[in-house]
């Protein structure tokens, strides 16, 4: 089904159908729409990391008269601690309750505590001066060891560690503990000739979306309700927000904007139900928009780690024995993607003795949003390290060395299932034969390679295909497009209906125009989105033919459809797509195609990445000469755009490697919330990023479509902090490699 | 406090409003005029998605106020195709899929046709830095560089 | 009889490594092994993603189950 196929119109680099009104600032974004009546609502942030709320007193607010509402913790329903789908996976909805407005306490510095509405942004802003708030300070807990300590001061009452066989009595800031093993690792290391063990920690790192988080909501009288917003995924604001306000789903409609970017920052609410609140107080539309620095103290971030890594190997390289263990900040509540590092850390690997112990660790900071292939970076970030210092110790090629041990279809995985085909072999070879790889280390700089592993998800996607009398047809689909998907979407179709894709029209509906459909996220879109296209396209092409037949008396069996045309094999006649788009309204009404689909079969895509620097020892200066990103597509639907997400997660890597992180002072207020000081990538920092796309078919997917969104951020951690290292002599553990650091590195060895 | 009337020129067109002292250029063209081409990214001038020019020079909406551009020139996103079809850096942008969410896309633009416009021949490194401050997020740039170098080339040979 | 392997965290909980149940549809393996192991709820394994022969399916309510398949239940992932 999915090996080497002639496609029609998939492989092209085409023109995304949303490109004009992209390039000329036409498309609307989160922020763009404003409503006749519109007003202001902005919020009031906790200036405390970690404190109860004694009191909150909004009568001068109210009172003022430019102010038309006030919200708070109360005006939302009362709620049980009740884990719910929505978002990247399981929230607990009291949880996000309580982060969308502080209950009792306040949680980190930026907790939003109370909004305003007012008639203009900026007397919302000023009106929140007006609100009153008693504290009772606390003392904060920034850093995930400092957390698990017996004398930590809790930052819930009611937390007791999930994960030991008896319920610990005294509440604790470790809400779960996790242990993943198969084999026997005591002996796997005992059989090993070297073990590598080493410590690291990576830091507090955003997603780093350019766009802050807006709305714009209106609450009628009637309850009915609309919501637009940017997210990745509307179904399931309106998930979140329904449950947290009361509200049924279908008095809620939730429109998606254009997006700019969201990497999984964006698949959870913040001010969604704020703002409904107010405009429901006010009688008014209202527009809620972050400011840059809310966006860093309030929103995401993704999990500082500490993380160890140990590995055992004999001296022909073959491993013996793996172990890690980690623990993630989860921030102000639990919920850290520490699952997903624990069952990804040692995939790349096929070894039978493996242990892995993790712990979600609540701090007061920002509670963790899902970052592109959450959890993953830090955990295989620090076996990529061993592996490569072992291979060092050995004198072996690093690429060689994982090809002897690399995963591959039926290697045994530490959650449970065998795999199933996979490209890191692939993968593998591809960087071996690279001009890259092959390229000698110009003299005094330091080479890095890292490999990567996703799962990549399926999940549910419905979506409809119009046909228009004309025989063009619009692509009704519920994903909004981060980054492109509307031109694969257009070219699948294409396929299936074997007309250009320009004819096609690709949409993304809102939500009273489709069913469910899970949000853009999970690398899913192309695979799981894509799947529900080709099948709706072949409903239509199935309609396309009957209505074919029965105008030639025939059966439709007799019908067959093959570049835009129905032929009739039992005669000579023949209609096009079009012909019978407009016969339609007399051979039986319009043709249109629905699938709504749980897609399964979602295959992993591994990846390997290769990473040349220049270190400045003087000023400990890291700068990326060379950079290349190899990633298994399964089949790239458009070039162009994988090779942009292999890209893009390459250099998010990069400057998580590099520069990113959060720094905070004593009284956990974080210092650094803004683009002068945390400092992602820039044009000027990076050269162009070389990229090979692998493709081993996906079985389970019509085209052989992977998913390739998020592996790509995880090998640059690997690749990056190790040619620092190399570059300079020194075992690099903590990220990011700052000046600073690589100083500290130089200098003290 | 009363709003000051301002009187100016966007993309050539005559335009006047009504805006606070405290008002920036940004708030302005979004809020007041409808050109919501032009993005907020961080309002503090370290990310370019405001990119407009202000009688010729590039700047950051962000950091300009409402009432500086009395009298002045501005050009934003809106201007920069002339109407007849799209401007040459727009098709490169689109050719080379130098854009995934978008967002960067118009400040970017702009940038790109102040630097050509100053340098029809830049180098790679010389574009690099021209457009540092410019933040993108999801490309890692070099698509977005590919597409500067030939529109740079394209105009260049339209000459 | 599909043959349903415990993970290492669902060990702690069951006190075996694997087990053997005659069901054809995933809904009633679910009811059967919450049936024979007190600690694991029926609601809770409802929650996870499940590995049937080696393809991870979010929510296999319904999935039919073939006597050799090997199941495993997984952590649902979901992505960013």
């Amino acid at each position: 089904m999915s090996e080497a196929k002639e496609f029609k119109y998939i492989g092209q680099r085409t023109i995304r159908p949303d490109g004009y009104d992209k390039v000329t600032g036409r498309a609307t974004y989160g922020a763009d729409l404003s409503l006749p009546g519109m007003i202001w609502g902005k919020t009031l942030r906790s200036p405390h990391a970690h404190a109860k709320i004694v009191s909150i007193d909004t009568s001068k607010a109210e009172a003022h008269p430019d102010v038309m509402a006030v919200a708070t913790f109360q005006d939302f329903v009362t709620l049980q601690s009740e884990s719910i789908a929505g978002g990247e996976g399981a929230a607990d909805v009291l949880d996000v309750a309580r982060n969308c407005l502080a209950d009792d306490k306040v949680l980190y510095h930026g907790h939003a505590i109370a909004a305003i509405a007012a008639r203009t942004e900026r007397a919302a802003k000023d009106a929140l001066a007006l609100i009153d708030v008693t504290y009772e300070i606390l003392p904060p807990v920034m850093d995930v060891e400092e957390a698990m300590k017996e004398s930590a001061p809790v930052l819930h009452e009611d937390m007791f560690t999930n994960g030991y066989d008896e319920k610990p009595s005294k509440a604790s800031n470790i809400a779960t503990r996790v242990e993943m093993k198969m084999g026997d690792v005591d002996a796997g290391f005992a059989d090993a000739d070297v073990i590598v063990e080493r410590e690291f920690r990576t830091p507090t790192a955003h997603q780093g979306y350019i766009e802050p988080h807006a709305c714009t909501v209106t609450y009628s009288e009637d309850g009915q309700s609309m919501v637009w917003c940017c997210t990745q995924g509307h179904f399931d604001v309106r998930t979140l927000t329904a449950k947290v306000l009361g509200m049924d789903l279908g008095k809620l409609k939730v429109i998606a904007s254009e997006i700019g970017g969201g990497f999984g920052g964006k698949t959870v609410i913040y001010q969604e139900p704020v703002a409904l609140v107010l405009s429901k107080k006010s009688g008014r539309p209202v527009k809620m928009v972050m400011e840059r620095d809310e966006v860093f103290i309030a929103t995401g971030p993704t999990s500082a780690a500490k993380l160890k890594a140990k590995v055992g190997i004999k001296k022909d390289g073959t491993i013996t024995a793996m172990q890690g263990w980690m623990a993630y900040e989860a921030g102000a509540f639990k919920g850290s993607p520490m699952m997903p590092g624990v069952m990804t850390m040692f995939t790349p690997y096929d070894c039978p003795n493996v242990l892995v112990e993790g712990f979600d660790v609540v701090v007061n900071k920002s509670k963790v949003a899902a970052y592109r292939a959450p959890g993953a970076p830090q955990a295989e970030y620090a076996a990529e390290m061993v592996i490569n210092e072992l291979a060092e110790m050995l004198g072996m090629d690093p690429i060689e060395l994982r090809l002897k041990n690399a995963a591959k279809e039926g290697t045994q995985t530490i959650y449970g299932p065998k795999l199933k085909r996979v490209g890191l072999i692939e993968c593998l070879e591809a960087a071996k034969n690279s001009p890259h790889y092959q390229s000698a280390l110009p003299e005094g700089q330091g080479r890095g390679l890292a490999a990567g592993f996703w799962f990549n998800v399926g999940g549910q996607s419905s979506v409809t295909v119009n046909m228009n009398p004309d025989g063009t047809g619009t692509i009704v689909e519920g994903s909004p497009d981060i980054g492109g998907s509307r031109a694969s979407m257009q070219m699948m179709a294409a396929e299936v209906l074997q007309i250009e894709p320009k004819n096609l029209k690709p949409i993304i509906a809102d939500t009273e125009n489709l069913p469910y459909s899970q949000g853009t996220g999970g690398s899913r879109t192309t695979f799981a989105t894509g799947m529900a296209v080709i099948e709706a396209s072949e409903k239509v092409v199935a309609q396309v033919k009957e209505r074919a037949a029965a105008v030639w008396n025939v059966t439709a069996e007799q019908v067959e459809y093959a570049d835009g045309v129905a032929r009739n094999t039992a005669g000579e006649d023949a209609m096009t797509l079009a012909e019978v788009c407009k016969s339609a309204e007399k051979t039986g009404g319009q043709i249109s195609g629905n699938a709504n689909i749980n897609a399964r079969g979602a295959g992993p895509s591994f990846a390997v990445h290769i990473c040349d620097v220049a270190v400045d020892k003087e000023t400990g200066k890291v700068d990326v000469t060379r950079y290349t990103a190899i990633q298994d597509a399964g089949k790239a639907i458009h070039p162009g755009y994988v090779e942009g997400q292999l890209q893009g997660g390459a250099v998010q890597g990069i400057g998580w490697a590099l520069n990113e992180e959060y720094v905070y002072n004593a009284d956990g207020v974080m210092e650094n919330p803004g683009f002068l000081d945390y400092r992602i990538p820039l044009a000027s920092d990076l050269p162009m990023i070389e990229t090979i796309i692998v493709e081993v078919p996906n079985a389970f997917h019509p085209y052989g479509v992977r998913g390739v969104g998020e592996t790509g951020i995880i090998p640059p951690l690997g690749a990056v902090g190790y040619a620092v290292g190399n570059a300079i002599g020194r075992k690099v553990e903590e990220l990011p490699c700052s000046p600073p650091r690589v100083l500290a590195l130089i200098q003290n060895g | 406090m009363a709003k000051s009337h301002v009187t100016t020129s966007v993309n050539g067109e005559p335009q006047e409003f009504l805006c606070e002292p405290g008002d920036t250029l940004l708030d302005v063209l979004r809020n007041e005029l409808n050109l919501t081409g032009t993005k907020e990214g961080c309002g503090s001038g370290d990310c370019g998605a405001c990119s407009v020019t202000l009688n010729g020079r590039l700047v950051c909406a962000c950091l300009v106020l409402g009432v500086e551009v009395e009298g002045a020139e501005v050009g934003t996103i809106e201007g920069v195709s002339s109407g007849d079809g799209l401007h040459v850096i727009q098709e490169k942008f689109l050719e080379h899929a130098a854009l995934q969410c978008g967002i960067c896309t118009p400040g970017l633009i702009v940038s790109t046709k102040a630097l050509l416009e100053e340098n029809p021949n830049p180098t790679e490194e010389e574009a690099r830095y021209y457009l540092a401050g410019n933040l993108c997020r999801c490309t890692g740039y070099d698509k977005i560089i590919r597409a500067v170098m030939d529109s740079a080339e394209t105009l260049r040979g339209a000459v | 009889m599909a043959i349903v392997i415990f993970s290492s965290e669902l060990q702690r909980l069951t006190g075996e490594e694997q087990t053997r149940v005659d069901a054809e549809v995933f809904k009633d393996i679910v009811a059967e092994i919450s049936y024979q192991y007190a600690a694991l709820e029926y609601d809770a394994l409802m929650k996870m993603a499940v590995a049937i022969d080696g393809e991870i399916i979010h929510t296999p309510f319904l999935e039919k189950v073939a006597a050799s398949s090997e199941i495993h239940f997984l952590y649902r992932i979901s992505g960013g």
